[in-house]
């Protein structure tokens, strides 16, 4: 019996791949199994190879591994692109209708089913996944009823004679290929899971769901992978609460109209990718100068330009923590999970309106789109606090009827107010002004304007800016990421302490302002310090260099051809660097 | 209720003596007033340039955000809060050159915002450059040798672009254009109101007597119908676009509000954001 396995489904793009992968996913995890799955796909709609690979285990997982336990092939192209990745005595099933074939000498065991002619004869070459599902469980010794919920929830509304037809398609599946290898094979069954319930979601779902319970109400927003799924899941859930979501003509819009709508009341949000952020610069400054509560999601994806814009990448960071010209106080927040990134969101709208300044939800396109296990969400957890802003307030008449809503005060954070409010009347203007929005270019209000704006974020208050792993007081190695690496990260931990070297591990949540206090003490307590990071310049370890100082120790292991990090990469350079 | 002094406060603007712009001001309070507003119900979101800098001259909540960006603004407070009056307002340049794709836009989406543009066919913060609204052969400091680019026909194009209010109107004419703010303000929709707002400074060409000379007055244009748009249309390239009144209206299309599927009735400014717990398990729900 086994722990875990991999495995991939692979074809065309538009042939269903990505439900084939779906409901193998779904019924898993209702046994209670830990998922993790990631797509590989490209920038068109029909054709191309795409595949999803799926991870199965009954730990905790958020990385791809290294190799594969069984192959599902709708193509010979799906074999022969990965069949490298092929362990030793893994199983690949491919349609017989292409008469799949495997490279002289490969080790694997190939077996050919049918899929399309069985799927024909119950009716439609549609049903052709479900036969390959079936084919699948035979493999892994899973009976047919495993997947009945997750049948009758997709296809129920076109009646039960598809239920049952879908079944039978599964059922046939598993019948072929236990005939064709004479019963399941050996090696290929799992553990009995915990049969505990969890959400399976991909990062971006975690995001939309804690904009809607932090009690997001508006978003104007563009299309672009890997960030669409935000808006579109809004799109769904805010006519529940009264909200809407507008699909603006460009980014410039998205981040104007989310300003407007926030210095309003409502808390707006709006995601993009690269190619948005860039274009949403210069209204990130706006927030920043006018003190306007802004929230914005990056899911990064390759760069520069239009780059790999459906393949990995961590290369924004250094954008995402100076864009915009000038000086304004910004926070960058990097969740490394979907559950952080439930919890981020809501918290992000909290620091937002708190410090009233725009806010960068960081993220990857592995965390956006890789779909990952979840473990409950504690609601409790869920809170809505919105800073200075007292929508009941009674106002009193002030002098010269304008409301100082930029205050000086000690902390930096004015009072706020909203349009409609009696006595709130106020200024608000991008360009320097005095404490009432009037515009002025004295320069003793300046200094104290852009003193004030920048000490708000001096006692920023942040729940856990590392996520640690600190099981040494003195480590050969600290491995340092942040957002997706995290999986990577934890799967080579214990293989590297296998071989006796120390490690601890800190993973960014908040990238900016820096936790200077936190990682000093991690970066002291390394020998050496790795960062490990999906772009070309080691961006994240030339800020750690910029704030510590300690450039002898710090190294890097970069990733940029699209790609996540493999465990065994990463495993092999922090052994070379120790 | 306010008069029109209850919109006005204590900053001197910056303009030059004898700028359009002081009068677009003027109809402006004086509009707010006479459609029963309180300063403290209207928000004015302004664009970049010698234009913007009115939000600051008007005694009402006020936004002056970033060149050619108004109109995303100005929807975004709408949205928020749809109590509130909003008035966006800017330059020619900030609304058809750098905002342009914003305008047409803002046009087809139709959420209820007026739309006031001081068109001075050049640059005046800038310091006198060509603008989309410069003739054929216009000379400025960008153009020394004369335009070659035709100007925008504005009206024309917000009439294809799906406007439900198109209007234009001229500085010197207080009455007229305070009249038009107001029935923008009424019109339930996107309010596009072109102002012709002289600029004294850089533009030696298209001055007070210029327009005076040049503009047609649709109210003396026999039998012309504001909810004819191929009548609008047709006068319009007629005139070359030099015409004032209010040229289209369409009453009968429901703005972006009445029209959101799901979009709350009352003010998103004051909605309970707190989610209940059975809601959140639902939701959680659809992801097992
Ligand atoms: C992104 C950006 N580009 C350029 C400018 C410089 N700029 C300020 S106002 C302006 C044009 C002003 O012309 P118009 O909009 O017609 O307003 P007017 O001054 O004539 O009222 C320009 C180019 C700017 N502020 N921002
Ligand atoms: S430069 Fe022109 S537009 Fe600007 S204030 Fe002077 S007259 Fe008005
Ligand atoms: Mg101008």
């Amino acid at each position: 019996m086994i722990d875990q396995l991999s495995w991939k489904v692979g074809g065309q793009q538009g042939e269903g791949i990505d439900s084939t992968g779906e409901i193998f996913a779904m019924a898993l995890n209702r046994l209670g199994y830990y998922l993790y799955s990631y797509r590989h796909f490209s920038s068109r709609i029909k054709g191309g190879h795409t595949n999803n690979k799926i991870r199965v285990s009954t730990k905790q997982t958020r990385s791809i591994s290294d190799d594969l336990d069984i192959l599902v092939a709708f193509d010979q192209e799906t074999i022969d692109v990965n069949i490298h990745e092929m362990r030793d005595g893994g199983v690949v099933i491919g349609d017989a209708k292409f008469n799949p074939a495997v490279p002289e000498g490969s080790k694997v065991r190939l077996f050919s089913v049918p899929f399309t002619e069985i799927a024909n004869e119950l009716g439609t070459s549609l049903m052709k996944n479900m036969v390959a599902i079936g084919a699948t469980s035979a493999v892994l010794d899973l009976p047919a009823e495993a997947y009945i919920e997750v049948v009758e929830e997709i296809f129920l509304r076109k009646g039960a004679k598809v239920v049952e037809k879908n079944m039978e398609a599964i059922r046939k599946g598993a019948a072929y290929f236990t005939d064709a290898a004479g019963g399941p094979l050996e090696g290929f069954q799992l553990n009995k899971a915990d049969g505990q319930k969890r959400m399976f979601m991909i990062g971006n779902d975690a995001i939309a769901l804690g904009f809607v319970a932090g009690g997001v109400r508006f978003m104007s927003a563009y299309p672009i992978t890997p960030a669409s799924e935000i808006m579109e899941y809004l799109i769904k859930k805010l006519p529940q609460f009264g909200g809407t979501v507008i699909q603006t003509e460009d980014e410039i819009a998205a981040a104007t109209m989310a300003i407007g709508a926030n210095y309003a009341g409502v808390r707006t949000v709006t995601s993009s990718a690269g190619p948005g952020l860039s274009l949403m610069m210069e209204s990130i400054g706006l927030a920043g100068m006018t003190e306007t509560p802004l929230v914005i999601v990056d899911t990064q994806r390759g760069g520069p330009s239009t780059g790999l814009p459906t393949k990995q990448e961590q290369s924004d960071l250094m954008a995402m923590i100076y864009g915009t010209h000038g000086e304004i106080p910004k926070v960058v927040m990097a969740p490394s999970t979907a559950e952080e990134a439930f919890y981020d969101a809501v918290e992000a709208l909290n620091i937002a309106e708190e410090y009233q300044c725009p806010v960068i939800l960081l993220t990857d396109l592995q965390l956006s789109l890789g779909k990952q296990s979840v473990e409950p969400l504690d609601f409790k957890k869920v809170e809505i606090r919105r800073g200075a802003l007292d929508l009941n307030a009674e106002l009193p008449e002030v002098e010269g009827g304008y409301f100082k809503r930029y205050e000086l005060t000690e902390s930096g954070v004015s009072p706020r107010v909203i349009p409609g409010m009696k006595n709130g009347i106020h200024h608000v203007t991008g360009v320097e002004h005095d404490e009432t929005g009037k515009p002025s270019e004295v320069a003793s209000n300046r200094l104290k304007q852009m003193d004030k704006r920048l000490r708000k974020l001096k006692n920023l208050k942040f729940n856990t800016p590392v996520v640690k792993y600190t099981p040494n007081e003195e480590a050969e190695l600290l491995l340092v990421g942040f957002n997706s690496t995290r999986g990577v990260i934890e799967e080579v931990i214990p293989r590297l302490e296998a071989e006796g070297i120390k490690v601890n591990h800190a993973h960014l949540r908040l990238i900016h302002p820096f936790p200077l206090k936190e990682m000093k003490e991690l970066v002291d307590a390394g020998k050496k310090v790795v960062v490990i990071e999906n772009n070309a310049t080691g961006q994240l370890a030339n800020i750690l260099k910029m704030n510590l100082g300690s450039h002898e120790k710090i190294e890097s292991i970069l990733k940029y051809d699209g790609n996540p990090f493999l465990p065994s990469e990463v495993f092999n350079k922090c052994k070379e660097l120790v | 209720m306010a008069t029109f002094k209850e919109f006005r406060n204590s900053v001197k603007p910056n303009w030059c003596p004898g700028c359009g712009d002081f009068s677009v001001q003027a109809s402006i309070q004086r509009a707010a007033a006479n459609v029963g507003l309180e300063p403290d119900d209207l928000a004015v979101i302004s664009g970049i340039g010698c234009s913007g800098r009115i939000s600051g001259y008007i005694k009402s909540y006020g936004f002056h955000g970033i060149h050619g960006r108004v109109l995303p603004i100005a929807q975004g407070v709408k949205m928020a809060n749809r109590d509130m009056t909003v008035i966006a307002s800017g330059g020619d340049g900030d609304g058809f050159a750098i905002g342009m794709g914003h305008t047409v836009h803002a046009i087809r989406r139709n959420i209820d915002v007026t739309y006031i543009v001081m068109d001075n066919q050049i640059y005046g913060l800038t310091k006198g450059q060509t603008s989309p609204r410069s003739a054929e052969g216009f000379k400025t400091k960008s153009t020394p040798e004369g335009s070659v680019e035709s100007a925008i026909g504005i009206m024309e194009l917000a009439l294809t672009a799906g406007a439900t209010f198109v209007a234009q109107s001229f500085s010197s004419d207080l009455k007229e254009l305070t009249s038009i703010i107001q029935k923008g303000i009424e019109h339930k929709g996107f309010s596009l109101i072109n102002v012709f707002s002289p600029c004294v400074t850089y533009n030696k060409v298209n001055t007070y007597d210029w327009f005076k000379e040049h503009l047609t007055s649709l109210d003396t244009i026999e039998g012309y119908d504001s909810s004819n748009r191929m009548q609008a249309m047709q006068t319009l390239m007629e005139h070359d676009g030099l015409v004032k009144g209010i040229i289209y209206q369409n009453t009968q299309k429901q703005s972006y509000q009445d029209l959101a599927h799901g979009y709350s009735k009352d003010a998103l400014a004051h909605a309970d954001l707190n989610m209940d717990e059975q809601k959140f398990n639902d939701l959680v729900a659809e992801f097992m």
